[in-house]
């Protein structure tokens, strides 16, 4: 046990010093680190739900949306009128001082990620009610909804997008802002890992297992499943919103379908990364993420125009061929590292059965 | 408000034809098509394609189903066989990859403006000239439900029907009985592609082809599917005009940046209710 205990923490360290080098060492990829470390975040906590729970949901993108807004609407509402911004493209004729710039994205980043989970909570009970693929349906339609709505509201920009503040001009230091950017979702990065595995340890884990195998035996057992599949949605808007508030400060510019409820991208990326890693994995999504981000790096300037298509054709492939992910596939293959003992009986028996 | 109410109905018929095809594949392989809508606008772009080599697009209504039929056909060979019998979550996911790389090919094919197939069918003026009316609606509408009704015959009376008939109730004792059922699954997504094609091609002539506005097609199908039940063909109809009809309202009344905003939210809507209704009795939506 306790030799387990010093190889995990070598692990973590050495991962931690990884991250907190990485945009020295690697100071020309500092916004792609940055992306990653969202990519992962979001992976992670749509596992929570998705893997975890087996409520496969397209609509996370919808927390992510509404933290990329918010975030953006207190920087700038803090201290200028939100509506004459978005009215006159806002950078041009208010200018946000350093100390408000930062002001400004920590209380927004704080609203992002507290008002999506109160959204996944108050939405929570009448959506969660559906099952399978009418709930993965259901989400996609909120997804896509908040998108169009949100393209219609005039003071965010509608359809011509919002522009977040810029990075303050006072700091001359031209690397500062990939720095702050990057150094905030490796943050964030660490924060949901330290909870997802806190999550793997407990009791709600195992209750978030029970609804997934069979949700009225879990609910005869006792379980108010209702209850903790809320909580367990709520998990992941959390983080969902802090990834989208990032991601806004970044890219610098919202749009309202193509930036922050981009189904088309983001909400399926999550999606294929969990996927691709392996479902109710710790790091099948961690893996996944960065995988499938090194594959996209790699590729997508080669295929320039082509992407989408490799997209839809990675997106078919993986699902068909490969639906157990990467954990699970090392799963089968070497069960005893996973500290599982298959009886070979009864392995083949079952492929018999089959 | 009598101009929103026709376009409603008439629109309603032609997302009902879409809808049929749907709950076809739905009832009969058990899988959820995303990549319906994009079937439907490669139909369009098929007729739009005849439009533009000088060929009058309403002759798509017959080109567009059997090129569809094919390119379902095909699709069922490459992708869709594989899914029929899993998860319904995967088939969701992996027609969405499917979605994907249409959208993007129609892209490139046919570049991303809106474009429409002119049918100068013209307009009808009713009521004093109070309501106008375009032909082309009218003809769509017709010639939807001719293509519903030649499609429920033909499931009733020919072999292939009774064949897809039986696969639905239950697809293993279909098989044991002497039923090719991949033939049949192979032919239900031809089928249900041909269906797209025709609204598609009709939709060529109405409305406007765009190679991203295909989910909301699909949305609507599913939406009036999960109202009216899988193979209840005069309730799909009834549902289909109704979901034309708030449309039609949402347009008229929301202002038009909401109408697909709006169409998406009856969807969460409408499955809301639904839970909250099944729930009374303990039950959920299966």
């Amino acid at each position: 046990m306790n030799a387990i205990r010093q190889k995990d923490l070598i692990l973590y360290s050495g991962l931690i010093i990884l991250g907190l080098a990485a945009p020295f060492l690697f100071s020309a990829f500092k916004v792609q680190l940055t992306y990653l470390c969202v990519l992962i975040v979001l992976a992670m906590t749509w596992n929570l739900q998705g893997g975890e729970m087996g409520y496969n949901s397209f609509g996370n993108i919808l927390f992510y949306g509404l933290g990329m807004y918010l975030t953006a609407s207190v920087q700038v509402g803090m201290f200028f009128p939100l509506a004459e911004w978005t009215e006159s493209g806002g950078e041009k004729t208010f200018v946000h001082t350093t100390a408000q710039y930062f002001q400004g994205i920590g209380v927004g980043l704080l609203v992002a990620a507290i008002v999506p989970t109160i959204v996944a909570g108050a939405i929570g009970y009448a959506i969660l009610g559906l099952r399978g693929h009418y709930f993965a349906i259901c989400t996609l339609g909120l997804g896509i909804a908040a998108g169009e709505i949100a393209g219609g509201i005039e003071i965010i920009g509608a359809g011509q997008g919002f522009t977040t503040p810029p990075f303050p001009a006072e700091i001359v230091d031209p690397e500062a802002r990939g720095k702050f950017f990057y150094f905030l979702s490796f943050l964030v990065l660490v924060l949901a890992f330290v909870f997802v595995k806190y999550i793997y340890g407990s009791r709600f884990r195992l209750i978030l297992n029970a609804i997934r195998d069979n949700e009225d035996k879990a609910e005869a057992m006792g379980i108010q499943t209702m209850k903790y599949k809320i909580v367990g949605w709520m998990c992941s808007a959390f983080f969902c919103g802090l990834a989208g508030g990032i991601m806004g400060g970044l890219i610098g510019y919202i749009d309202s379908t193509d930036v922050a409820f981009d189904g088309r991208e983001m909400g399926v990326f999550m999606v294929l990364m969990a996927i691709l890693g392996g479902k109710g994995t710790l790091w099948g999504p961690i893996i996944g993420a960065t995988l499938f981000h090194f594959f996209k790096e790699g590729l997508w300037t080669f295929i320039l125009g082509w992407q989408y298509v490799a997209l839809g054709v990675l997106i078919v492939v993986i699902v068909v061929y490969f639906p157990e992910g990467l954990m699970g596939w090392l799963r089968e293959k070497y069960p005893d590292r996973f500290g599982e003992v298959i009886d070979e009986k009864d392995r083949k028996a079952q492929v018999e059965i089959k | 408000m009598v101009q929103a109410s026709l376009d409603g109905i008439l629109l309603g018929i032609l997302f009902a034809l879409i809808a049929y095809g749907m709950a076809l594949q739905w009832g009969v392989m058990n899988i959820i098509n995303i990549a319906q809508g994009d079937l439907v606008i490669l139909g369009g772009y098929i007729a739009y394609t005849m439009y533009l080599a000088g060929i009058h697009p309403a002759w798509g209504v017959i080109v567009s189903p059997i090129i569809m039929y094919f390119v379902g056909w095909t699709l069922y060979k490459l992708v869709i066989n594989k899914v029929v019998d899993r998860d319904l979550f995967i088939s969701i996911l992996a027609t969405f990859g499917i979605a994907i790389v249409f959208q993007q090919l129609m892209n490139f094919v046919f570049g991303a403006d809106v474009v429409v197939a002119q049918s100068e069918y013209g307009t009808t003026m009713l009521f004093d000239n109070s309501v106008t009316l375009p032909n082309s609606k009218i003809f769509a509408a017709f010639i939807s439900v001719i293509y519903a009704i030649g499609l429920v015959v033909y499931m009733r009376r020919s072999r292939l029907g009774r064949a897809i008939r039986a696969t639905a109730q239950n697809a293993r004792a279909a098989k044991i009985l002497g039923v090719d059922t991949e033939k049949v699954y192979a032919a239900t997504f031809g089928i249900n592609a041909a269906l797209c094609g025709i609204a598609g091609a009709l939709i060529s002539i109405t409305l406007t082809l765009h190679p991203y506005v295909g989910l909301p097609y699909t949305v609507r199908s599913f939406m009036i599917v999960i109202v009216a039940g899988l193979g209840n063909l005069p309730a799909v109809a009834l549902s289909g005009m109704g979901l034309g009809l708030f449309e039609e309202f949402a347009d008229y009344i929301l202002g038009t940046e909401f109408r697909i905003g709006a169409v998406f939210m009856l969807l969460v809507f409408i499955l809301v209710y639904r839970r909250f209704k099944l729930s009374k009795k303990r039950e959920y939506l299966k």
